[in-house]
Order: C-alpha cells, then structure tokens, then sequence
C-alpha cells in the first residue's frame, strides 16, 4: 500500500480529522447544539483554510512572498455572487410582474432585473460584465477563468522580468488595492462599495438556512479535502521537490534546465484559481461581499495565518488558519469579557489585532515552524544545526530553524 | 571534426571594464579541458556567457552539430540543450536528499506539466543508485544534502551533472576545499566523464591541472594567453610572466 507509507501519514490524519470534525458537527447541528450562524462560521472557515493551502503552496513550497491572494479569492466570490442576485432578483422580478396579471415579457424581466440590482448606484442597465449572469455553469467557468486569467497576465508580466523577493510582494499588494479602488467605483458594474448582497439567498431553493448552511458546509470540507490530497500528492512528487528547490535556490534550478519563471507563473496561477474556489465558496455563505474584501490587509492575514501554522506543511497552514481566524472572530465578535486595568480597559474588539501583531512577531522569532513546529516536536524531528545558515541564498528560502533534519 | 563547443570573437564589458576581450575557443566532443589563469582573466564570465548568465557585446557562441547559438537561449534552455555547469561552492539543494536532488538532476522532460505527470521508473531508480555510488553516496541517498561533507556536497553536485547527460560539462574549482584523497577521486572522475563527453575545468591548483593530464588554455585580461600542454604552456614566456611569475 503505497498510501500507508511514512510520507503520505500526516495527509491521512489530516482526512481523518476534518471526516471527524465534519461528522461531529454534522450531528451537532442536527441536534440543534450549534447554530446556523455558527455552521456558517466553521464552513467560511474551511474556505479560509482552503486559501491557506494555496498560500502555503504559493509561499512555504515556492518561496514567493505573494500579498494579493485575497484579491482572487474576492473575485471568486463576485464571480459566484452575481449568478446568485441575478438568479434571485429575477425571480422576485418575475413574482411581482405576476401579479400585474399580463405573462411578462423577457425584456420587462430584464429591465426589471437591471433596475432592482443597480438602482442602489443609479444606474437602470446591466452592464456588459453582467452578460453571463445568468447562466450558472458560465458563471462558475468565470469562477475559475477571470482569476485565472488575471493571475496568469500579472504573473506573466512579474515573473518574466524576474521581480523576486520584496518587489514582488510590494507588486502584489498593489494589484489588490488597486482592483479595490477599481470595484469601489460605482461604474465599476459590480454596484461599487455596495458590493453584492443577499448571496445566502439560493435560487429555486425553499430549503432553510439551516439545511443550506449544511450543506455550504459539507461542500467547503469536501473542497479542503479534495485539494488537500491533490496538493499533497503535488509537494511530496517531483514537482514539489523542483517549486523547493526554486524557492531555495533558483538559480541552480535554471542550470538544470527547469525554467523557473514557467514554474512560478503555473503555481502562482494554480494557486490564485485555488483561491478563487474558496472564495466561491465563502461568499454564499459571508451573505455578502463588497470591495473592502480586498484591502491588502485581507492578504496580508493571509501569510500571518500560514506563518503561525508553519509554512511548508499543508497540514500547519490549515491549523493556522482554522486556529487564528476561529480566534479572531470570538475577539472581534465582542462576547469576550474586557479586562479593566484600573487605568485602562482592555476592549478585545480593539487589543485583538494588538495581540495577534504580538503572536505573528513572536512566532517569526521564536518559533519559526509555527504550530506546526509542535507536531514536530511529539514525532522528535529536530532541525539541523547550521549555525544559524539558511537553507538557499534565495530570499524566501528556508531558514534553519523552519528545516527538519 | 567540428567542434562541439565554438566561442569566436567574444567580448564583453563591464561599466567600460573588458572582462572578455575577443575571446576565441573551440573545444571538441570528447575532451578534456583545463582552463586557468590569474584573477580577473574572465574565467567566470567566460562560463557565465556559455551558460547564458551573461550576454556578450559582440561575437559568437555556437554549440553542437547544428552549431545552435546560444546567445538568444535562457539559462534553462541551454541547460536542455546540453550544458551542465558546476559552481565553484557547491550548490546543491540542502532542504532535499540525495535521493531528490538527483531525481531532480535527471534527464527527463522538464516542463511544469511533464514534471507533474512524471512516475519514477524502475531504470530511473537504477541510475539514481548508480550515480549515487559512483560518487560514493550510495548509503546516504535518503540524508538531507545540507548535512554532507564539503566534499560529499561538491561529489553530488557532479552526479547530479552527469544525471542530467550534458553533453558539455563546465567546471569551477572542482578541487577547491577538498583533502587529498579527495581530489584524487575527483580527477579520475573527471577524467573518466572526458571519455564520452566534453569537459571544461577553471583551475587555480596546477598541481591538480597536472594530474588532469590534458590540454590546457591560459586566460589573461579575457583573452587567451597560450594553449597547449601543461609543460609547453609553461614553458611560454607570456605565461610565465603574468601567471607563473608572480609565485
């Protein structure tokens, strides 16, 4: 059995876990123990451990730093969201022209349509980016092709003049921001900072939310699980062994004849259409999204998730994620009880993004391997001792104390 | 007899400072060849130009049968289209094993689709753990590289070159850091690759030239100086002037 071997052991657990984990609130959702709001939360959060995998691959494995991998993620969900309000409004269009007695003609329908989602900005038209929305399967092709397509140009423009390192990074955060200006326009056609709303709204479905969030739910664990074995069986191949190698020294790699750039273009490109799927994925569940989810500081949490789980391990990228995000939401949800110091108060809503600066500086410095470094520590790996060397001259290749020996 | 390698009328700059300066070369499929001379003759950048890391100001390099030129190629397509190149550090990948540094090294398609698609062969095992023990790594193919010897480290980057079949190999300082019994492994690994293909060897250490036992070309301010065997390159005033002279 090639699957029981050594190398292959941390994903099975890993599937094991996220069964369990999906089971149990399963019955603790039918049992009423959890919340529909709560379901919610635990599937976005697969979705966001999903984006973490893609990061992982992106930065642990590749070594590209890439700050904007939120922004595929939010195209994702737009490209989904605006399926699910044509689809919806439509219907609504539809009902209420019903009732005027006369069968409505497709144009009324559509002029209905156009008035209902963009009266909020003014405007009466469905704008051109609009034409496939009302197809589904177009519209889940657009899920994967615009981010795809987008990653592919950017990535094909950066890498070929071989910006590497910081540069890139600073390059990346730019593209996010300034698709958010983009969409934050009102002609933008994507109702500016209005964003798209009501996406937990499914068309057609007279099932509750209870039954939907379920169901969001079960397909986020079967999209981590499924792209979990995939980029599994990717790093542990040789394809994995030639993105660390890149990331640890590329220029060794161009002399054996890979071409480097091709490499990171495929992975930043596989990894953005990753990305997206999450996104398409959270944002039904979200209800609603608008440009802000594209601030560079989306992407940002991004790499401070994969670098508290532990980079370069698929497994610490999901626990980094699931932990910080999970964690971030109990602070920020304002149930968690101030801390009065006699002089101040300690408002967690507040002091939360304090705390996690604080973790994200001391993980970096102390605890290079993350959460993931524990795991490590039970299976008595140790790290090698280079006297404090690197891995690779590469900026992004590993350090010592991330290394196993 | 053509050659396989042709370098004519190479030169090169550097901010007005002429590393190469109409630089001409030959070298046949099957041979051995040392390269020396004093610092800042152009021996690196003699390398770095065959290997696409730089690109000369005027001139031709021209490579194989169908005389392919190599100046418009990127560093990975050349490395395709034959050349191998060993650095003077030894530059291996010290997060990976043996084992996965040599499979990398390995001759076999090298696109991101064909890598992903690729299975380990039954043959490709059996020339891992041939070059493995060629070089003496044969027990240590599932050790990290990072923790090998200086020696071990600069013996599997040489497996991993002759993984990869060049048919040109280029190497820099090959003997540099290693002990004696080291260097005497490391030549008559040298000289036996000469035997079915091309090799190219940038030397400071004469006494490891001497124990190549090949034709030798002296650089000096990015030309060549004198060919020839090791006796009569030294023999040559030229030489003895700017290299041997100076002790």
């Amino acid at each position: 059995m090639t699957l029981l071997q050594p190398r292959h052991r941390s994903a099975l657990i890993f599937i094991a876990c996220l069964a369990v984990f999906t089971i149990a609130v399963t019955i603790a959702a039918h049992f009423g123990l959890v919340s529909t709001s709560f379901v919610k939360t635990l599937g976005k959060t697969l979705c966001l451990c999903l984006a973490a995998l893609a990061m992982d691959l992106i930065w642990g494995y590749a070594g590209i730093l890439s700050l904007g991998h939120m922004a595929f993620f939010a195209l994702g969900g737009y490209m989904i969201g605006m399926w699910l309000m044509y689809a919806r409004t439509e219907e609504i269009v539809v009902a209420s022209l019903l009732n005027g007695g006369l069968p409505a003609t497709p144009e009324e329908i559509s002029q209905g349509i156009a008035t209902q989602i963009f009266g909020v900005v003014g405007a009466s038209d469905l704008p051109a980016i609009w034409s496939f929305a009302y197809s589904l399967p177009l519209q889940l092709a657009l899920v994967v092709a615009v981010p795809g397509l987008l990653a592919l140009v950017f990535g094909w423009l950066a890498f070929r003049s071989r910006v590497t390192g910081v540069y890139l990074s600073i390059l990346t955060q730019a593209m996010t921001l300034a698709l958010a200006l983009y969409l934050f326009q009102n002609d933008s056609g994507l109702r500016g900072n209005n964003g798209l709303s009501g996406l937990q709204n499914l068309p057609g479905v007279t099932a509750s939310q209870d039954a939907v969030s379920l169901w969001f739910f079960w397909a986020s664990a079967a999209a981590l699980a499924v792209a979990y074995l995939t980029l599994h069986a990717i790093v542990s191949g040789k394809f994995g062994s030639v993105i660390r190698a890149i990331r640890d020294d590329e220029a060794r790699v161009r002399f054996l004849g890979y071409s480097v750039e091709g490499y990171k273009l495929f992975v930043f490109t596989l990894t953005a259409v990753i990305c997206a799927l999450a996104g398409a994925l959270y944002y039904p569940q979200a209800g609603i999204i608008n440009p802000a989810e594209l601030a560079p500081i989306a992407s940002i949490y991004l790499a401070v998730w994969v670098a508290i789980g532990g980079r370069g391990r698929l497994y610490g990228a999901v626990i980094g994620a699931a932990i910080v995000s999970l964690l971030s939401s109990w602070f920020t949800g304002g149930r968690v009880p101030s801390i009065p110091l006699g002089f101040a108060t300690i408002n967690w809503v507040d002091w939360w993004l304090v705390l996690l600066g604080l973790t994200f500086v001391c993980v970096t410095l102390f605890a290079p391997k993350g959460i993931g470094g524990l795991f490590d520590r039970f299976a008595g790996v140790l790290t090698p001792d280079r006297k404090g060397a690197p891995l690779g001259p590469d900026d992004g290749s590993l350090m010592e104390q991330e290394a196993q020996k | 007899m053509t050659a396989l390698l042709e370098v004519s009328g190479v030169t090169v700059s550097f901010d007005g400072f002429r590393a190469i300066n109409n630089l001409t070369f030959a070298i046949q499929a099957a041979e051995l060849r040392a390269i020396i001379g004093p610092n800042g003759a152009g021996k690196s950048t003699f390398m770095d130009i065959v290997t696409g890391k730089t690109r000369p100001d005027s001139g031709s390099v021209t490579f194989g049968e169908k005389s392919l030129s190599l100046l418009k190629l990127s560093e990975a397509k050349i490395a395709r289209a034959g050349i191998g190149r060993k650095f003077q550090r030894p530059t291996v990948f010290e997060d990976q094993t043996v084992h996965e540094n040599l499979t990398l090294a390995l001759k076999a398609a090298r696109s991101p689709w064909a890598v992903l698609a690729w299975r380990k062969t039954a043959q490709d095992e059996d020339r891992i753990q041939a070059l493995a023990a060629q070089v003496g790594l044969g027990d240590s193919l599932d050790r990290k590289a990072g923790i090998l010897s200086h020696g071990q480290k600069q013996w599997l980057e040489i497996a991993m070159l002759l993984a990869q079949e060049p048919r040109l190999l280029l190497v820099d300082e090959p003997a540099a850091g290693m002990t004696l019994a080291e260097r005497e492994k490391t030549t008559e690994l040298l000289v036996d690759i000469a035997r079915t293909r091309a090799v190219v060897v940038v030397e400071h250490d004469m006494e490891f030239v001497r124990r190549l036992n090949c034709k030798v070309t002296v650089l000096h301010e990015g030309a060549v100086l004198a060919e020839g065997s090791l006796d009569h390159v030294t023999k040559n005033q030229a030489v003895i002037d700017v290299y041997l002279g100076r002790g």
